[in-house]
């Protein structure tokens, strides 16, 4: 196999003609429209990566739908479509943020608390869904969606309650500054600290024009662990044997459905972890009323398509999808083009990774082009020659 | 009493059209063995067809068509991807719930001098005339000719299904398409008709929103109706009749919320807003339990593999 046949065979190049076949065919629909394609996508680049503040805002928005996409892939490769990542997601910041109103603790107590608070509350949902699955044999995709709606509605009534409703405003009560994740909240402010960063412009940006927190770290932390967790450990052989063959793996001595409401359980607890991140990372650091669907769980899904559902693809991705959806932005404000393009840009990129069959057919090609050049790698009846090896 | 019996059975109707036809394409789809998680995008682009075509026609029936159309157009490429080039079908319909709304409310803007909804456009009739009944108590029940439509839609696909060679057909090419081949039944044409009428039917139900419960096409008219269809055709076991209970009984809960929140009941609206989940997934656990796709749903089909 020659060096450019094998890129093509791997899921890199799917993932790139994919990014490709996303721009090309966006490029067209603004073409249609009357903008400029080109114009267009380096308004886009200047929006997400132009200046620091830009890239800290992009990587802020990345963050919990990199969590979210973890979610999704670690369900999806155990035999669950978690289309639930949006409701335990929200159940994640309700959750932290009545913790973190409630508890007024030590910052080294309160920040676990809060954010195990809201894994928990992620926990919990998935947990519920996967155990109406494996009792009652209740379709995952049916509980999921109407749990979303049921965590949306929860979200509310507590924002609207009197407990914690927070007056004259559409917000609950702000949690307590003690379990804040934000950079160097204080010392960013201080006389030392803009001293200090009076040096180094770029990084003054970042930290005072943004909620730069720790959220980001901590996901990728998340993606690295469950990534090991399905490939390398028992556990994840067992959650994902459950997810190709039930039976089998059911014969095989395979606990199956404690293994359903496991794996939800921990899908849904890193869902619910974005949300509590979201909670403790970034202002208004507390629950608002929702008017509709915030997406964050629902991007997981796009997010986690375009990785291939591997956990540390999803870092990637969620970048390219948050720098998209930051970008955009400046592409309706600049040019007057509806921000809308970026979901016809996302939606043919996740397009594109469902057809696996189009680099293989790309290298099939290079192949049979290199094939009279060389020596033939493949005798008569189809079996490889040993100089096969070779070549490669 | 009675005069809420009645209210109840007039938005139980009303709110429960556009699930039906979003749940009988579901239904149509995959039991020909497509997945179509893009229901709820295709409801979109209905809904903007809809109030488009009678906007720009002056006719609601011609916006009607155009939503049929463009919801079966929009679903073309789910249909290419997942049957000729043996796509993940989950990953192709998650992709068009992304573009579709995006396309929808790319061409509102375009279509309309950059606003996210179209101006107010003629409705579908009702049943008895638009005044008819008003001021008694039966007001209600002048239902929108569009939940006549999808009563009728779900009879006439019922009757499709099993009744007739081509049901038949579409049946064995969901549960074993190999066997459907080798018996000379073309598997992929099969599969292109039935996600190409699950997009026309979604986009319908599109319209029966955009034109018959409302008058216009907002960012929201469509706001998770296709995932609630999604999951009626799941409750109603991927049959049209069973489809179209779930749907009756997700408006019911609905129909509940509003007459219980009009009424002298002290709960809070958005406890209120649950009861529709709430009491459906409670249903599901008391009286469905499990249910069996398809066999074939969600597999494609590459001729000569075993």
């Amino acid at each position: 196999m020659s060096k450019l046949e094998q890129f093509l065979r791997s899921r890199l190049a799917a993932a790139i003609a994919a990014v490709l076949a996303g721009l090309i065919v966006s490029g067209i629909v603004l073409a249609a429209a009357g903008f400029n394609p080109f114009e267009a996508f380096s308004v886009l680049m200047q929006g997400a990566f132009g200046r620091p503040k830009y890239i800290a805002n992009v990587i802020i928005k990345a963050t919990p739908i990199l969590l979210t996409g973890v979610a999704v892939s670690f369900a999806f490769k155990t035999g669950l479509f978690n289309i639930g990542a949006e409701g335990q997601y929200i159940l994640g910041t309700v959750f932290a943020a009545l913790v973190g109103i409630t508890c007024n603790l030590p910052m080294v107590f309160e920040i676990p608390l809060v954010i195990l608070a809201g894994t928990l509350g992620g926990a919990t949902l998935g947990a519920f869904i996967g155990w109406l699955k494996a009792k009652f044999g209740v379709h995952e995709v049916i509980t999921s969606i109407m749990c979303n709606w049921i965590a949306f509605y929860l979200c509310n009534f507590i924002v609207m309650s009197d407990a914690f409703h927070k007056p004259n405003s559409s917000s609950a009560v702000i949690t307590n500054p003690s379990c804040w994740t934000v950079l160097l909240p204080e010392w960013k402010k201080s006389k030392e600290g803009m001293a200090a960063l009076s040096n180094i412009p770029w990084l003054k940006e970042m930290l005072l024009k943004t909620d730069l927190n720790i959220g980001i770290i901590v996901a990728i932390i998340v993606a690295i662990v469950i990534s090991i967790v399905l490939n390398r450990s028992k556990l994840g052989y067992e959650l994902r044997a459950v997810g190709f063959n039930n039976d089998a793996s059911k014969f095989a001595g395979i606990p199956v459905k404690r293994n359903i409401i496991l794996s939800m359980l921990i899908s849904g607890g890193i869902c619910g972890l974005a949300g509590a991140l979201n909670i403790t990372g970034i202002s208004p650091h507390t629950v608002t009323l929702l008017a509709a669907m915030e997406n964050y769980g629902f991007n997981g899904l796009s997010v986690a398509f375009i990785a291939g559902c591997s956990p540390l693809g999803c870092i990637p991705s969620s970048i390219l999808f948050a720098s998209l959806l930051y970008g955009g932005m400046s592409v309706q404000q600049m040019l007057g083009a509806p921000s809308e393009i970026i979901s016809i840009v996302i939606g043919t990129i996740v397009f594109f990774t469902a057809l696996p069959g189009i680099t293989p057919k790309l290298a099939d090609l290079v192949a049979k082009k290199n094939k009279p050049q060389g020596p033939p790698t493949v005798s008569k009846d189809g079996t490889p020659l040993p100089t096969a090896e070779k070549e490669a | 009493m009675i005069n809420n019996l009645i209210l109840l059975v007039g938005i139980t109707l009303m709110y429960s059209t556009p699930l039906v036809f979003g749940a009988l394409g579901g239904v149509v789809s995959e039991r020909s063995g497509v997945v179509n998680i893009g229901i709820e995008g295709m409801m979109v682009v209905g809904a903007l067809a809809g109030a488009a075509g009678s906007y720009y026609s002056g006719n609601p029936w011609v916006g009607f068509l155009a939503a049929g159309i463009c919801g079966a157009l929009i679903a073309l490429p789910h249909a290419i991807a997942s049957i000729s080039f043996a796509a993940d079908q989950t990953i192709s319909g998650v992709a068009i719930n992304m573009l579709a709304p995006g396309i929808a409310l790319f061409a509102c803007r375009a279509l309309f001098d950059g606003a996210a909804m179209t101006p107010v456009v003629p409705k579908l009739p009702k049943i008895f005339g638009e005044n008819a009944l008003v001021g008694t108590p039966f007001a209600s029940l002048n239902v929108n000719v569009s939940t006549v439509i999808a009563l009728a839609l779900t009879v006439l696909i019922w009757f499709v299904l099993y009744k007739t060679k081509w049901g038949l057909r579409v049946r064995a090419v969901g549960e074993h398409p190999a066997a459907a081949d080798t018996l000379g039944v073309n598997v992929y044409g099969v599969r292109y008709v039935c996600v190409l009428v699950s997009g026309m039917l979604a986009g319908f139900g599109g319209a029966s929103m955009s034109i018959a419960i409302m008058s216009q096409f907002t960012q929201t008219a469509i706001s998770g109706h296709g995932f609630i269809a999604m999951a009626a055709v799941i409750f109603g076991k991927w049959t049209p009749v069973g489809a179209y209970l779930a749907c009756l009984v997700f408006g019911f809960t609905q129909a509940l919320v509003v007459v219980l929140g009009g009424g002298n009941f002290a709960i809070p609206s958005s406890i209120l807003s649950m009861l529709p989940y709430i009491i459906t997934i409670i249903v599901l656990v008391l009286f469905v339990g499990r249910s069996v796709a398809p066999k074939a749903n969600g597999t494609p089909y590459i001729k000569g593999s075993r």
